[in-house]
Parts: structure tokens; sequence; C-alpha cells
């Protein structure tokens, strides 16, 4: 992989000095080459091999591909299973996508534009932190006793004469997923889209208003433009997590709902480690694809 | 040019800026006559770009009235009141081109595309930088950030222009070239600049109309040469500068630096003061000569080339700073 040169003018420097910035680059490229690349390429690798109910065999087959979308063209159009789990994949991802956007974006918007003072700022910033001071699936697992079956949100409609009996989809259901998904996720729209606000001049915004803008054409035509890489980055970071999740589906969903990453936990489970890899790889091209099409919109390298 | 008819007569009536106990303007009374290039000049603080923001309609007013061509303009919004802002470190947008940019405010009205990129062609042609439509302000130098500014400020047609220290990102030499093209275009367009800035150089060359402020209340306000030949008190005697202020006991006068002489025998108290010379500087047309008198007060004197060959003195020398009694303005008030 390519080592980065941080240099401006290449011929200005020495030959000592540019083995140097490598040696500068060298612990984080041997970490990213560890557990990242490698990993990767391994995966890539058994990808290819053969297994049987009991043992895995090195080889070139292109058979797991075959499997992984096993009668899926011929079938068209009805959906086979695997483009029925990535069909709903994705669209979790779009709807807790546009959630988080939006919810992430107002709080973003409020903690930079709305707060005038930096204490409080930093003190709300942190206040938005506070649920990732406990472990993913302890969080996930508070929402049962308040969307359960008897739980308090039942309990409540129940008890005020609401409702006849418990609702059922509280839990357990796309709904208890999206709820965990957003309630997750939010925060990983809310950084990186305040960081991009806080760059916005407030000049900018008065120069706006001068000019006549009104507050939703001050949205519109600056905030939003100037906070894109912000949304990208974040968007990103949200894609990537809902797209690989199994955790959340499987904790939240009952062990009941699909997604492309319980198929590979599945896989694993059963230790058909080359079809699993064949679906990681799978679902890491179309993650890529994703990425790539938002890059598309957005020059996020502007923003590093 | 055959002159418009002149617009941007601006009057502020009594009005004040507080925030909380602090007050940043303590009501302030001033008429800027139509097309005049007006100076708000004062040290920091001192509650010129406070006003021009309460003008700008960026500020709300505590209290008081704004009048723009003799409409009451205190609580309309920034866009309505026929005044434009330049910003001082211009606030173009970054994601627009030149053209966008000062197209902005036509866009906002819904002005349809093609035309206000036309007319932000003709804006641009005013400021000679057609040929920089499609960059982007990134990719201007500061004066042509500058003149974009300008630009886009001009496109609303306003009646008053207010500019927030439009020369303070300039590098000196730009500084005076700007300068002359900013009072140009004043003149072309018949309408009023209001210009904030902390140079008396600035204010003194620009302006129609001088209005040093001094904690949030106007000091004085007239011609440029009122200010520099009749100061009214030692405040704005030391601000406008190549002044001394002369503490007499009963009354305080100021004397310009040019006609303080300095000579070996001394006079009347009256019209001299016994000083050292604490520093001794070529400035091109003469020198100009630092003292500090036995009461520890600053003095300057501007010395002519010639005068100084004939007497040359140097640091740490006792001599007479005097004056002709003519040339002693008395001051309102005392030193301070």
């Amino acid at each position: 992989m390519p080592l980065p040169v941080k240099t401006d003018d290449k011929q200005a420097m020495t030959h000592h000095a540019r083995w140097t910035s490598y040696w500068q680059a060298a612990p984080l490229a041997a970490v990213l080459l560890l557990f990242f690349v490698l990993p990767l390429l391994v995966t890539f690798i058994v990808s290819f091999w053969s297994y049987t109910g009991y043992s895995i065999e090195p080889g070139l087959i292109f058979d797991n591909y075959r499997d992984a979308f096993d009668r899926c063209i011929v079938a068209l159009p009805d959906l086979c299973t695997t483009f029925r789990t990535y069909l709903s994949t994705l669209r979790f991802c779009l709807i807790v996508w546009l959630l988080t956007l939006v919810i992430g974006f107002t709080i973003a918007y409020y903690l930079t534009f709305e707060i005038r003072t930096m204490t409080v700022r930093l003190v709300l910033a942190l206040v938005c932190t506070i649920p990732f001071w406990t472990s993913n699936v302890i969080r996930m697992i508070s929402w049962v006793p308040l969307l359960g079956r008897n739980g308090l949100v039942n309990q409540l409609l129940v008890g005020a004469g609401i409702m006849d009996q418990p609702l059922d989809w509280l839990l357990y259901s796309n709904f208890s997923v999206l709820l965990a998904f957003v309630h997750l996720n939010t925060v990983f729209m809310i950084v990186p889209i305040a960081n991009s606000m806080s760059r916005i001049d407030k000049a900018l915004i008065e120069a706006a208003r001068d000019a006549g803008a009104t507050g939703w054409q001050i949205l519109l035509y600056i905030i939003v433009p100037l906070s894109k890489t912000g949304i990208a980055i974040g968007s990103i970071f949200v894609i990537t997590v809902v797209m690989g999740d199994f955790i959340t589906i499987g904790i939240m969903g009952g062990q009941q709902i699909a997604s492309a990453g319980k198929v590979i936990q599945t896989q694993i489970g059963a230790l058909q480690f080359p079809i699993a890899a064949a679906n990681a790889v799978v679902l890491l091209v179309v993650v890529l694809m994703i990425i790539a099409t938002l890059i598309r919109f957005v020059d996020i390298r502007k923003e590093l | 040019m055959v002159p418009k008819a002149s617009r941007g007569e601006v009057e502020f009536v009594q009005t004040v800026k507080a925030y909380g106990a602090s007050v940043a303007v303590a009501g302030i009374d001033l008429r800027i006559p139509a097309a005049t290039y007006c100076c708000l000049l004062g040290p920091s603080g001192c509650g010129k770009t406070t006003s021009l923001r309460m003008l700008a309609g960026h500020e709300a007013v505590t209290s008081g009235d704004i009048l723009l061509d003799n409409a009451n303009i205190t609580l309309m919004a920034p866009a309505k009141r026929g005044t434009a802002m330049m910003f001082q470190s211009y606030a173009l947008f970054p994601h627009l081109t030149v053209a966008e940019n000062v197209a902005f405010a036509l866009k906002m009205k819904r002005v349809p595309k093609v035309e206000r990129l036309i007319k932000a062609k003709e804006m641009l042609k005013i400021v000679d930088l057609e040929a920089y439509a499609e960059r982007r302000p990134s990719q201007l130098s500061g004066g042509q950030q500058q003149r974009v500014a300008l630009a886009r400020a001009l496109i609303t047609r306003p009646s008053a222009l207010l500019l927030d220290e439009p020369l303070s990102a300039l590098d000196p030499f730009l500084r005076l070239r700007v300068r002359g093209e900013l009072k140009r275009l004043q003149k072309s367009l018949g309408i009023t600049f209001v210009h904030v800035t902390h140079s008396q150089d600035e204010a003194l060359a620009l302006s129609d109309l001088v209005v040093l402020m001094n904690a949030g209340r106007i000091e004085q306000k007239g011609s440029a040469e009122d200010l520099f030949s009749r100061p009214r008190t030692a405040f704005v005697a030391r601000f406008i500068g190549a002044h001394n202020v002369i503490d007499l006991g009963d009354r305080a006068i100021a004397v310009r630096t040019d006609r303080t002489k300095l000579t070996r025998n001394g006079l009347a108290h009256t019209t001299s003061r016994e000083a050292t010379v604490s520093t001794v500087e070529y400035a091109g047309t003469g020198f100009a000569i630092q003292l500090v008198d036995d009461r520890g007060s600053e003095l300057a004197a501007l010395v002519s080339e010639q005068d100084f060959r004939t007497a040359p003195m140097a640091e740490g020398e006792r001599v007479f700073a005097s004056w002709a009694p003519v040339d002693a303005h008395i001051l309102e008030g005392n030193a301070r």
C-alpha cells in the first residue's frame, strides 16, 4: 500500500528527509497492515476455498459466490433470499440514514447556531455522548423493560385506558430495530456535522441576511452547502454501521429479522467460513459502491 | 459623469445601544447629508462599529431612532432599509462563484437566473472583475475579494453603503490605491458611504464628514480640516495626532507638532516648555523629535531638515519647546 509522503515540494527534500517521512508513517502503516489489510486479504482468499460439513479445503473455486446468489437471476422478477435480505437491509439503512440525518443536523444546528456560550455548547455536546458510557448491548437491552409486552409504555397506555390491550409491535419488530439504530447512530451524524458547521464564519450568515435571505434561505443556500462534508462523513459512519450490523437487528428484532450481516454471522456460527467470507466480500463491495456514490457529490478531502 | 439624484441622508436620533448595564452607544445625534462620504473614527470599543451595525440592522437599537432618506428604519429588516453592508473580512460565500456571490441578493428575491447573472456581470464590470466571474473567492487576491464584496453590496442599489474597516485586510500599498477607488466610486454613485475605521489618516483623506467617537459618544464631528485644525478636546487632538496637548494650569491648549519650535534658550512659560530630547527620528520631510518635559508629559516636534542641520540636537539634550501664541488652540476641558 502507498505510504503517505506529506510534502508540497518534493524537489526541495533531500534523500535523507524523504526516508524520514516514511519512517514517521511506518507505525500507523504497520497497524493498518496488520489489523485491516491482512484480515481483509485473508477473508478474500478464504472466500475461494471449498468446505464440507466438517472440513475446509484451500482452493480457487467460485462456488461460494454462486451459492451466495443461488438461483437469484433465474428466479427474477421474484426475489431470492439474498436479494430480499439485501433489500431489507438497504431499506433499514435508508430509513435510519434519513432519520439520523434530520435529527443529527437539527441537533448540530442547535448546538452551533442557537447556543451562544462555548461552555454551554461543550456541556451539551458531552451530554450527547453520555449514552456511550455503557456498552452497545446494554444500551439496547435497556429498551426491553420500556417497550416489552408488560413494559412501562404498555402499562401506561393500558393503565390510562388509551389501549385495551398491550401493543405487540413495540419490541422485537422493525420499529424497535429502527428505534435502536437511530438511538445508537445519531451521535455519529451530530459530531461531523457540528464540526463542519462550527467552521462556518458567522459573518456569512449576517451577509446573507443583509442580502435579504430569510431563515430558510440561509439554511438552504449557506448552511447546508457548507455542511456537506460533515453530512457525507456522518453518512459514511451510519451507512457502514447499519449495513454490516447483526447485533442490533438480532437483539431488537428478537432474532427474527434477516440482514446481510446476520446471514454472515449465522454461517460463521455453523463454521462455514468460506461462504461467510464470500458474503462478506459481497457486502463490502455493496457498501463501497454506496460510499463511492456519496463521494461523487461531496469532496471530503476539502474538510480533512 | 452627470451626478445622479443624491440619496442616502442618514440620521441618528438619540440612538442608544446597551448590553445589560454596559452602554456601547450612549445616545448619539448625527445627521449625515445625502451623498456624503462619512467616516466613523475612534479607538476600539468606542461604539463606531456598533453604530454602523445598528444602521445596517444587524444590531437592535435599545432606544432612539435611525432614519434613512426621511424614513424611520429603526425596526426594519436589514434588506428592507436601503442599506447594504460590506463586512470587515468581506464574508464572501466560499462555495459560490464570484458571479453567484454578487447575484446572491437577487437570488433571494427570486430574480430569474439569467437576469440576475447579467446584472451581476454588469456590477463586476464596475469593479473591473468581469474576467473572474467564474472563479471562487479563495482563488482571488485580497484586493480582488474586496472588490467582489463591494459589487455584492452594491447590486441591491443601496442609498447608503456601510463599510466596516474595509481596508484593514489589505497591505499598505494596496490600501492607498483602494482608498482612492472607494472615494471615486462614492462620488460617481451619488450615494452615502459610512466607513468605520480606527485610522485617522484614512478618515482625513476620505471624509466629507469625520465623526470621532469615544466611549459611546461623539467627541467631535466636522470636515477633516475642522478636526485637524480645530480639535475640540484633548482627546481629539491626541487621536488625530500631530498635536501637542499642553496643560497651562487654567486651560489646555493644542499646538501642531510642525508649529512647535525647538530652541536652546527659554521664553515665557506660557509659550514654551523646557524638556529633554528622548528620541530623534528621520521622517523623510524632516526630523520627528520626541521630548519629555519635567512633569513627565510627552511632547513632539517636527523640525524641517534645514533647521535640524543648522542646529542639530541629540538624545538627552535639554531644549525649550516653544510656540507662537497664534498657534495655540484652546481646548475644551482639561488636558486629560
